[in-house]
């Protein structure tokens, strides 16, 4: 008998996932646990997104910000009908999930060096599987440092995941925030002056950036200015995406598209145009 | 299947053969498209024979401007390209991706479109298209991921080609050598012989299956005169180019000027109407559109083509990239011409001209690669 033969899956069309898990942390940000109704999830890399669908409003590209044994975790900001509509979500709730897509953050390639995580407040989230993993294998990594910037003490994410790391003698922690509160009495001012105040070998060094594109930028020149290669400094860019598979051309950044030659990228493939207006 | 040497040659058919052919291809189960006048154009649309083409009419094509005008002659094949291209059979506008509902369990179900395939057979397919189709075969379906509708379509697409008989005066194919002889690429090729009082086509077999339909038509074998004739035709094309493009280190000029004055001097003329991305051949952009029933109990999702020159285009949260029209013009331009090189190995021009000729001011994409490459200097990448 002829077996039906089945066309390859076509990459535009979502798995339905539900959420497991809902925990709201800061306001209008929400962190779900997602897992697929049937079968299992793919495999996913630190610093990957997922397309994330909410039924009949839309899909938008989110970083994987942790994975449980069954799903993916990601952290929401509600900006927009889309990401509101899934920040909303509670547990129970049904959505569509394409990815994992792009380029994850090198820790593999990290080991043996000393690795500086930059993160600009929401951008704390796809690095912080990254820093999971790194701290998984802490033996194998030299100095660890995490620096971490946001607007005010309120919008800290993650917080208690930042009192945790920096309660282990084996790694650095810097917080600081743009604008302190009376309670307040850790650094006040941008990410990158921690940068300048930081302890690494900048011969020997992975620098991980995420944050709003402004941060980043200011970012990579204080790590370019303390004589960290380019080449060993990642940033995970940002711009709209349709498709998250390299044919809706949505999100070119010069001659990259961000979906699949990015996110992650080093510093050394886009230094030329990362400073350039409006590309 | 061999092909003998008669074949290799070439035949000749003469127009009630053009309608065999026709005939044979929809009687193969093909949706035949060909070109036809419609709104004073000439566009590509459903065919039934010979009567369907736009016999006797030639375009006049400048920048911004398309006229239709009267030949001489009852040329079959006397225009150069319009505003259509093959895209939109292969790559519709608008195509639905998916459905989504509510399933009894609360579960979400969601389900690829109930569409039947077409099988197309275009007639007349120039080289610069041919060009084009594979530019977009790498793009939509040679990388990791494909876009499986227009692989499909392309894989099952017969193609008839037609060597140029007359540039357009926006027409540069020769300068991104991809016309106007066709080389390879399709079923049958065309070269329509109008001298000395007969109306010919020569009939260049380029696959078995065009072999095959041969078969059922009637034809006669070429003879070295009508093989020379043809030869003529396309030559006479070659030199009556109304525009040129030195694409020489092209992809560094352009990258390396991207601060050049001249995107601002263009932006005072260019109007972001995406035009010149409609017209195009190659332009592959597309956005997706979700739609539900009032009660959100069904949903579905559509690609429809779009352009980088709106604003929503480049929209993250916060605003656009890029919000000022240099910004734009300067991304399509760069992209088509540069950064498409780094992205597919090949120009993402094929010099049809269609973006010269349908801006609505005229914008010249030879012109304003031109005047760049007069007074590079600009600040670009490192």
């Amino acid at each position: 008998m002829m077996q039906a033969v089945m066309p390859p899956r076509d990459p535009m069309v979502p798995d339905v996932y539900r959420v497991s898990r809902a925990q709201s942390e800061l306001a209008g940000v929400v962190t779900l646990e997602v897992e697929p109704v049937s079968g299992n999830r793919p495999a996913g890399l630190p610093g990957q997104f997922n397309m994330l669908y909410a039924m009949g409003i839309g899909e938008v590209a989110i970083s994987i910000s942790g994975e449980t044994p069954r799903g993916f975790v990601h952290t929401i900001r509600a900006v927009g009908a889309v990401s509101g509509a899934l920040a909303g979500m509670e547990e129970g709730a049904v959505l569509g999930l394409r990815g994992p897509y792009g380029t994850g953050w090198p820790v593999a390639e990290a080991e043996g060096s000393d690795v500086v995580f930059v993160a600009g407040g929401l951008g704390l989230a796809p690095l912080r599987p990254a820093i999971e993993a790194v701290l998984a294998a802490r033996e194998r990594y030299g100095r660890v440092t995490i620096l971490a910037g946001c607007r005010s003490p309120r919008e800290i994410l993650f917080r208690h995941q930042l009192e945790h790391w920096r309660q282990r003698l084996d790694v650095e922690v810097q917080v600081t925030v743009d604008h302190a509160d009376t309670e307040w009495r850790g650094n006040v001012g941008v990410v990158p002056s921690l940068i300048r105040r930081a302890a690494f070998d900048p011969d020997d060094t992975y620098a991980f950036i995420c944050g709003p594109e402004v941060m980043m930028r200011f970012s990579a020149t204080a790590l370019q200015e303390a004589n960290l290669p380019a080449e060993r400094t990642f940033l995970s860019m940002e711009r709209n995406m349709k498709c998250a598979i390299g044919l809706c051309g949505h999100c070119q950044f010069g001659p990259s598209f961000i979906c699949k030659d990015g996110p992650v990228m080093a510093l050394d493939r886009i230094a030329g145009i990362l400073a350039m207006r409006e590309i | 299947m061999q092909r003998d040497s008669a074949d290799t040659a070439g035949l000749v058919i003469d127009p009630l053969g053009l309608q065999a052919l026709i005939e044979r291809l929809a009687s193969m189960g093909f949706r035949v498209v060909g070109p036809a006048l419609r709104d004073d154009a000439v566009v590509y649309d459903d065919i039934t024979g010979i009567g369907d083409l736009p016999q006797g009419w030639t375009d006049r094509q400048e920048p911004g401007r398309y006229r239709l005008e009267r030949r001489q002659d009852d040329a079959l094949f006397g225009y150069a390209v319009g505003p259509h291209s093959w895209k939109k059979f292969l790559f519709p506008p608008v195509e639905t991706l998916w459905s989504a509902r509510w399933d009894d369990k609360g579960g979400m179900a969601i389900s690829p479109p109930e569409t039947s395939q077409d099988k197309f057979a275009f007639i007349g397919v120039r080289g610069c298209e041919l060009h084009a189709m594979a530019i977009q075969d790498r793009v939509l379906a040679e990388g990791d991921h494909a876009n499986a509708t227009y692989a499909a379509r392309r894989q099952e697409a017969f193609i008839v080609a037609v060597n140029c008989g007359q540039a357009g005066g926006t027409c540069f194919c020769v300068s991104m050598e991809t016309g106007p002889k066709v080389e390879s690429g399709f079923d049958l090729a065309l070269t329509e012989l109008l001298d000395g009082g007969e109306h010919r086509f020569l009939v260049e077999i380029g696959s078995d299956a065009g072999a095959q339909v041969m078969e059922e038509v009637p034809s006669a074998p070429a003879s070295a005169v009508q093989i020379e004739a043809a030869a003529a035709v396309v030559e006479r094309t070659a030199g009556q180019m109304g525009r040129s493009l030195d694409t020489n280190g092209i992809k560094e000029l352009l990258q390396g000027n991207l601060e050049h004055p001249r995107w601002d001097e263009v932006a005072e003329r260019c109007l972001t109407c995406a035009n010149c991305t409609m017209v195009c051949p190659t332009c592959f952009c597309t956005t997706v559109e979700d739609h539900s029933d009032l009660t959100n109990q069904s949903a579905e999702r559509v690609r429809k083509w779009d352009s980088c020159f709106t604003m929503d285009f480049s929209y993250v949260h916060g605003g656009s990239v890029r919000s000022s029209t240099r910004s734009r013009y300067r991304q399509w331009m760069t992209h088509k011409l540069a950064n498409w090189i780094d992205q597919f190995g090949t120009s993402g021009c094929v010099g049809c001209g269609r973006c010269v000729t349908w801006c609505p001011v005229g914008i010249d994409i030879t012109e304003e690669a031109a005047a760049i490459r007069a007074t590079p200097g600009g600040k670009g990448e490192a």
